[in-house]
């Protein structure tokens, strides 16, 4: 490792623009003649649409335009949809109901966007916007899941009766029903995954314009995936063809999956641009993004653990169901399918597995994929139910744990995923060792002394990342491939410009991947640019989700890197009249092994570009692309521990330790690990403790949109966390990475929830674990 | 938020003028509850009347036993004032617990009571101190000032324009703050003087801020953390929301009082 490369603790090299204010967000963008949107939304959960009279409103100062769906419906504009198919246990696809980008006879949810107002100032759109008559017909709403899949729950989509989207199974049941019937032990339990607003720290906006004169649109917006968005906006909504739409996210602050999806709101101001001839900016306010970024997790779920009389668990069965809101958002069908199902068997090695899951609309925002999507649901599920079973057989979490770890790879599960390495027993051991868990009992001691109740808890998570094979994930029902793509252009002087597909909204892409650069050519990292977010730019990418940047994106820029290397080589081997095979790369010069003859880098970039004297029949320049389509997935796994101290007579749990042993894979910055690690954890520990999105069931208001209600993690709820790695390399990309942005918050919220569930003595708390909540559970538990 | 006037007063008798001249005007005093309503869209003054500039409404003055607080005098200014902190600390800890930095350099205590948000602080040490009002016009004691949620004995365009009180012998607050939005979800100020003992509480009365005589006859018999125990706390009196059950309010009044009675030594 070099001072900057692979393993380097380099400091970002965007934090000086971002730290100083110069971030360039697509709100900061203008361009002459933009005007300003504001969307006339739903205050209803279910209603029908009688009418809209534009009329009051257009009369207003400096309105431009008001435009509803029949017009959008008019000139063509498709629908919105999902990408991702999933067929019934029955073989009947998914019911996916129309998802019209600006609603025409029903609004769904609160929020529901059924008109745009075009103005010269966001204020004058805005009052206008209020002045857009629209009637409706109150309809009953059904906010959560069970509920709506009950008799006489009222309906969303003629598509889906009973509400039902799919049912849909994995693994084989009738092993599952036959382990449990031949169990020694068979633990049960109920589990809620509370439902989640992502809360990035840039509300979600966008910019449209369409240029008449060359028939074009160019796009900004606040997204994960660039390319994705064109994709689905040309080929499902008709916007524009490919080569006539431009999208351009640049900097993006913070997107957790909720910025991966196509919105109604890029498709409308595009459209909108066209048809009043001005560019047409929109910013959502924080309140529109409670109300209308799309939600995470909201699974109802029942668990049995069978185990034979040696403590191994024999079979798992679950049953979910999961609330998708009021349409299916683009990759909302994958998220309590195969992003969740699939990681059932955890760490362990459990024969049979058998999943049945149920989703549903209710009158709710749609729920999506929002940081760790579906595998946090799986190991929040798993490793409750796991801490339970130690309970109720009296042996310890960690004892239970550690003789049904998966020990040898690769190792196949029962429910697709086939686990390629790892050590769990490493993690485990070293998370115990720094949280001194053999001290925890006079801890404890202490605790009670001072009137505290002590817990401890653990959770042993892993997770799927580096999506994904193209080939599995087209099998399984995806709408696109998730390889990724990488272009490195070598300069005439040799600096660098690395074009990805991939997408950084805080990941620091800037840097790392400027260090793998640095470390295969040995120039500073000052001289490597990172370029993405534009799909004129970058000639096609799938974006950034799933913890997938460093293993899959990473691993298109070494096998371009590999290409300008040989071709490097080549050239520096005719220049030095030496065999190409005795080329090496070394501190920014390629050198003839064993001699003192070098050539620097930037003179063999020059003789590139000048091809005065290149090798007979070398084409000049030194520019190479790729396209990578990972192997398989990539699996971090780690062990997490948090110790709680609950005050009894308020309900309040203080976090006192909170220890992370992650297994990552190789690390190409530590420092910006950290950071995504400590990230992961507050959100995770938000979801555990603080956060929670609530609908009145029977009106359908949302309940939660403000921070008056939300309760965001705040510094001061957080501990100083304790973070370890045990790395092993991943063997199925060339860095050996896992991926590390999505594990904080897959691994804690089990960790703390049976933390707590230990102090108080009472496992039936749910998540988030709120004072009152706990101070309930204790007043029962006596 | 809707277009509005502003106005910065310089005098107690110019600000009066301008809200007379307005009917659909409003006082701001730090606005931190009515300028993020206004930007909701939920309230539209026509003007707003800026009091934070009023040399008359400023600071903090100290005469012995007697304070007075001048009504534009902010959260921080309290909670850092050393003359303060040597008669009543328990009032500069109260202030220090009021929402973040950007609230405590912006919020008032005059906005404070005069809003009455049935989960503010300041409510609570008023009506513990036995805290008098002076508006523009009259002395109002704190037991007449407050009279319900969001509701107070002030009239259409009576001004606060400082509070004061004799620094009792002791005194303390505790609160338990909101997980969300860190207002009281209860708040308990206690005060013991030569006149007796009062108890103020705040986030959990379904009327708003309250005194809670039967913990003030505990109190006075015997002055100690425990004696609290005992005080009945009716669920039927408390208010309810997502947050916080009327029961776990009630424990947390009899919790808070507790703790108040201990931070106060």
């Amino acid at each position: 490792m070099g001072v900057e490369g692979i393993g380097a603790r380099v400091t970002r090299k965007e934090d000086k623009r971002f730290l100083t204010g110069k971030g360039r967000y697509t709100d900061d963008m203008t361009v002459p003649g933009m005007k300003y949107a504001c969307f006339v939304r739903s205050p209803y959960a279910h209603a029908r649409i009688t009418g809209i009279d534009p009329s009051a409103a257009r009369e207003m100062s400096g309105v431009i335009d008001v435009l509803d769906g029949k017009q959008l419906q008019a000139d063509g504009i498709g629908n919105l949809i999902c990408g991702w198919m999933i067929h019934s246990k029955d073989g009947s696809p998914m019911k996916m109901g129309a998802w019209r980008p600006l609603a025409v006879d029903t609004v769904r949810y609160v929020g529901d966007a059924v008109a745009i107002v075009v103005a010269d100032s966001y204020l004058e759109a805005r009052d206008a916007a209020e002045a857009v008559a629209v009637d409706y017909d109150e309809l009953p709403a059904v906010t959560e899941a069970i509920a709506a899949m009950a008799d006489g729950a009222p309906q969303l989509h003629p598509e889906a009766p009973g509400n039902l989207i799919f049912d849909w199974e994995l693994g084989d049941g009738a092993a599952a029903d036959q382990a449990i019937a031949s169990a020694a032990h068979v633990i049960e339990i109920e589990i809620h995954n509370n439902r989640l607003s992502p809360n990035p720290m840039e509300p979600r906006a966008t910019l449209g314009i369409y240029d008449a004169a060359e028939d074009h649109y160019t796009c900004y917006t606040t997204s994960q995936n660039p390319h994705v968005a064109r994709l689905v906006m040309s080929a499902f909504y008709n916007v524009a063809p490919e080569n006539k739409l431009r999208v351009i996210a640049p900097d993006v602050g913070g997107g957790f999956g909720s910025k991966i999806y196509i919105y109604p709101e890029e498709i409308v101001c595009l459209w909108a641009s066209k048809k009043t001839g001005v560019p047409v900016k929109w910013t959502s306010d924080r309140t529109e993004a409670f109300l209308t970024d799309a939600h995470g997790r909201d699974h109802v779920s029942t668990a049995k653990m069978a185990f034979d009389s040696e403590q191994r668990i024999t079979a798992l069965k679950v049953e979910t169901v999961a609330n998708l809101g009021a349409y299916m958002s683009l990759f909302s069908s994958a998220v309590p399918t195969y992003l969740y199902a699939t990681l059932l068997s955890g760490q362990y090695a459990i024969p049979a597995i058998h999943a049945n899951v149920r989703t549903v609309y209710t009158n709710t925002v749609p729920v999506d994929a929002y940081r760790g999507a579906g595998r946090p649901e799986a190991t929040y599920l798993l490793e409750r139910t796991i801490e339970t079973a130690a309970r109720e057989l009296g042996v310890s979490p960690a004892e239970l744990r550690r003789k049904n770890f998966i020990r040898s790879f690769p190792y196949q599960t029962p429910v697709i995923m086939n686990y390629d390495a790892g050590d769990y027993e490493a993690s485990l051991t070293a998370a115990m060792e720094a949280a001194d868990w053999a001290g925890f009992s006079a801890r404890r001691a202490d605790a009670e002394s001072r009137g505290k109740k002590r817990g401890i808890g653990m959770s042993c998570y892993i997770e799927a990342c580096g999506i994904a094979p193209s080939a599995a994930v087209g099998s399984l029902g995806a709408g696109v491939g998730l390889w990724e793509s990488a272009e490195v252009r070598v300069n005439a002087v040799g600096t660098i410009e690395v074009l990805t597909g991939s997408h950084s909204h805080g990941q620091g892409h800037e840097t790392t991947f400027a260090q793998l650069v640095a470390e295969r050519l040995g120039v500073s990292i000052d001289s490597v640019n990172i370029v993405h977010g534009d799909t004129d730019k970058v000639q096609m990418g799938m974006g950034t989700y799933g913890s997938r940047s460093g293993a899959v994106g990473m691993s298109a820029v070494v096998k371009a890197l590999d290409k300008v290397e040989a071709k490097a080589k080549k050239i520096a081997a005719h220049m030095m009249e030496a065999d190409e095979s005795d080329i090496v790369v070394e501190n920014g010069e390629l050198k003839v092994a064993g001699t003192d003859k070098t050539v620097p880098w930037f003179q063999v970039a020059l003789a590139a570009y000048t091809a005065h004297n290149l090798p007979g029949g070398m084409e000049p320049g030194l520019k190479e692309t790729a396209f990578y389509d990972p192997a398989n997935f990539t699996f971090p796994a780690g062990c997490y521990i948090a110790e709680v101290e609950v005050d009894p007579e308020t309900g309040k749990t203080d976090i006192v330790q909170f220890v992370a042993a992650d297994d990552f894979g190789n690390i190409i910055n530590p420092l910006i690990v950290e950071g995504q690690v400590h990230g992961g954890l507050a959100q995770g520990i938000g979801q555990a403790l603080l956060e929670e999105v609530r609908y009145d069931p029977e009106s359908g208001q949302l309940l939660t949109a403000s921070y008056m209600d939300y309760a965001m993690p705040r510094a001061d709820d957080l501990p100083s966390f304790k973070l370890s790695h045990q790395n092993t390399a991943c063997p199925s990309n060339p860095l050996g990475i896992k991926g590390c942005g999505e594990a904080g918050a897959i691994g804690s919220p089990p960790a703390l929830m049976n933390a707590i569930t230990d102090a108080i003595g009472n496992n039936s708390l749910t998540m988030p674990a709120t004072p009152m909540k706990v101070w309930q559970a204790l007043q029962s538990a006596h | 938020m809707y277009e509005t006037n502003y106005h910065r007063a310089s005098s107690v008798e110019g600000a009066i003028k301008l809200r007379g001249d307005h009917e659909e005007g409003r006082y701001l005093a730090g606005g931190m509850t009515l300028i993020a309503t206004m930007k909701q869209r939920l309230a539209a003054p026509s003007d707003l009347i800026d009091l934070r500039h009023i040399p008359d409404l400023a600071g903090i003055s100290i005469d012995g036993g007697n304070v007075r607080l001048g009504a534009a005098t902010p959260h921080a200014e309290v909670a850092r004032s050393e003359e303060l902190r040597a008669v009543c600390p328990a009032l500069c800890n109260l202030a220090g617990m009021i929402g973040d930095p950007h609230v405590r350099h912006m919020g008032t205590i005059g906005g404070s009571i005069a809003n009455n948000d049935p989960a503010a602080d300041y409510p609570a040490a008023m009506l513990a101190l036995g805290a008098t009002i002076i508006t523009d016009r009259r002395w109002i004691t704190a037991d007449e000032f407050f009279i319900g949620l969001f509701e107070t004995a002030l009239e259409e365009g009576e001004m606060v324009t400082a509070v004061t009180f004799e620094a009792p012998e002791k005194a303390g607050y505790a609160k338990f703050a909101n997980p969300a939005s860190r207002y009281a979800l209860t708040g308990v100020f206690v005060a013991k003087s030569a006149d007796g003992v009062r108890v103020g509480v705040t986030g959990a009365g379904a009327n708003g801020v309250f005194r809670h005589t039967g913990m003030e006859e505990a109190l006075e018999s015997n002055w100690a953390p425990d004696s609290v125990a005992g005080a009945d706390v009716d669920p039927e009196d408390m208010l309810y929301d997502m947050h916080a059950s009327a029961a776990y309010r009630a424990n947390l009044v009899k919790v808070m009082a507790k703790r108040a009675v201990i931070a106060a030594g």
